[in-house]
């Protein structure tokens, strides 16, 4: 209780330097906050995508019926299709009109007899896709062959990248962070070299004299993930209107607030490991 | 309870701070170290408190080899020694109480015990109507009076004063020696350093006299060699 005192004391007593501290923090938390966004939304898009139908085929006019479910079949058994959608000219139609219901000419020109009839795939696995393409275009009633492979898979590269670079900015921000905090809690400690030397003399206990220094960096990682986290939460709160009409008919929004406390539980548990390492090695290195 | 066995300092600067000084002082003594400035008084303190080693001979205090003592059981030795220092080291940024209160801080003592402590010790010197001043606000008597509060508010069995009248008019300077004489006379062994001859004269206490590091006289040894003489 006592260390929590003389902690809130040195921080109090240097406010600047306190300010420096949390800003750094801060700054390293909302990188780590949007990072965080970003990767676990790029992930649920990329896992939208891989469980829609991935491969549509397009049959041809004179396609039988019986030609079609043989080769509905012939996927099924190759185990490498999770659902198989038959949709029929009728239902083309049908999905024509209802996407079309505000256009009365697109409507009027179009029956069922120019629709296709269509196999909607979804792959087990994005790898899958390629397999199962190539099933579809060696058949003879296969008109065409449509699938999103590599919208996925340039997805998957960018959520690499963004990944990497991810990183490679929180493990330089926190390495910053720490520095500048060894430097700030450096500075405290040598301001109050006359005070740790009495402190000592009088029979103070080396963790006496550490403790309120290493609460103070833990302090200082708490308030900047709580404010980068605040204002990284609070920037996606107001951009998901437009985040949730860009991604239309992907379920991001609204975001749990379960994920968002689970991000901020993982953030304070990060900022208290990095507080207590700068703080403890400014200790080390300063109150020899 | 205290006893330099030969014991030498020599500072890194080369310079000696004492040289083969044997001393021994007992439980509840009342010992003025006199000499001039750089005779060794302080360096003496700073070997009982451990804040430095000697360079040979051994130190023991209240049965704790110094030269063995581990680094954690420093601040043990540290609660038991009562130091009046030379420049008071109080902490100018606290209160006459918070610095007081500072021994019973580091040592866990909880808070509603300490405070009663702290008031007692502070009406004892005299400087219970000054607890919530700071340091800046004191006279130098006063101060004097604080850094001895703080000194004993853990009732140690040893207080050092390092020429706690240096600064002090006569008057002052008697009202702290007696503060002091009380103090030892409940039970407290004081080592007292001082320049101030009329105070030693007239305190009838033993007198140990240093110069350039060296023990020249000690009037306790100088009573044993007459009582040895007498008795031949």
């Amino acid at each position: 209780m006592k260390s929590f005192k003389t902690m809130w004391r040195n921080v109090r007593r240097s406010p600047y330097q306190a300010l420096a501290a949390v800003l750094i923090m801060m700054l390293t938390f909302l990188v780590v906050s949007f990072f965080t966004f970003l990767l676990t939304g790029s992930s649920k898009i990329i896992n939208f995508f891989e469980s829609k139908p991935q491969v549509t085929a397009f049959f041809k006019n004179e396609a039988k019926q019986s030609e079609m479910d043989t080769l509905s079949g012939r996927i099924k058994e190759s185990g490498k299709a999770s659902s198989i959608k038959f949709v029929s000219k009728k239902e083309a139609l049908e999905i024509y009109r209802q996407q079309n219901k505000d256009d009365p000419l697109l409507l009027d020109l179009v029956t069922a007899d120019i629709l296709p009839a269509s196999l909607e795939i979804s792959a087990v696995r994005i790898e899958d896709l390629s397999g199962i393409s190539d099933l579809l275009k060696s058949s003879p009633i296969v008109e065409e062959v449509i699938f999103q492979k590599d919208i996925v898979s340039t997805l998957v590269s960018w959520t690499n990248a963004a990944r990497r670079i991810g990183i490679a900015l929180i493990v330089v921000l926190s390495l910053v962070s720490i520095f500048i905090m060894i430097t700030i809690i450096g500075i405290k400690i040598s301001h109050r070299k006359e005070d740790i030397e009495i402190m000592k003399l009088i029979g103070a206990s080396d963790w006496y004299i550490r403790w309120p220094f290493i609460f103070e960096g833990i302090f200082y990682g708490i308030i900047g993930a709580l404010i980068g986290w605040g204002i990284a939460s609070l920037s996606l709160w107001y951009s998901a209107p437009f985040l949730s009409s860009f991604l239309k008919g992907i379920p991001l929004f609204p975001v749990s607030i379960v994920f968002l406390l689970v991000v901020l539980g993982g953030e304070l548990i990060f900022a208290i490991i990095l507080g207590f390492l700068s703080s403890f090695l400014a200790v080390l290195r300063y109150l020899k | 309870m205290i006893k330099l066995d030969k014991v030498s300092k020599q500072f890194g600067t080369g310079s000696l701070g004492l040289s083969d000084v044997t001393l021994a002082v007992d439980k509840k003594e009342f010992v003025f170290l006199v000499g001039p400035t750089g005779s060794g008084k302080t360096t003496i303190f700073k070997l009982l408190i451990r804040e430095i080693l000697p360079t040979e001979g051994n130190v023991i205090v209240n049965d704790w080899d110094l030269m063995r003592l581990p680094k954690d059981k420093i601040p043990h030795l540290r609660k038991k020694i009562g130091v009046v220092f030379q420049d008071l080291k109080l902490l100018f940024d606290r209160t006459v109480f918070e610095n007081v209160m500072l021994p019973l801080e580091v040592s866990g003592i909880n808070f509603d015990e300490a405070k009663k402590k702290v008031e007692e010790i502070l009406s004892q010197v005299g400087l219970i109507d000054h607890k919530d001043k700071f340091p800046i606000q004191l006279s130098g008597g006063e101060l004097q009076r604080a850094a001895i509060a703080r000194a004993l508010v853990l009732s140690p069995d040893i207080l050092l004063a390092d020429e706690p009248t240096g600064n002090l008019d006569p008057a002052t300077s008697w009202e702290i020696v007696k503060l002091l004489s009380d103090i030892n006379e409940r039970g407290t062994t004081v080592i007292m350093a001082s320049h101030n001859t009329d105070i030693v004269k007239n305190m009838g206490k033993r007198v140990v006299t240093l110069e350039r590091g060296k023990l020249i006289r000690d009037d306790r040894q100088t009573e044993k060699k007459e009582e040895d003489k007498k008795d031949k």
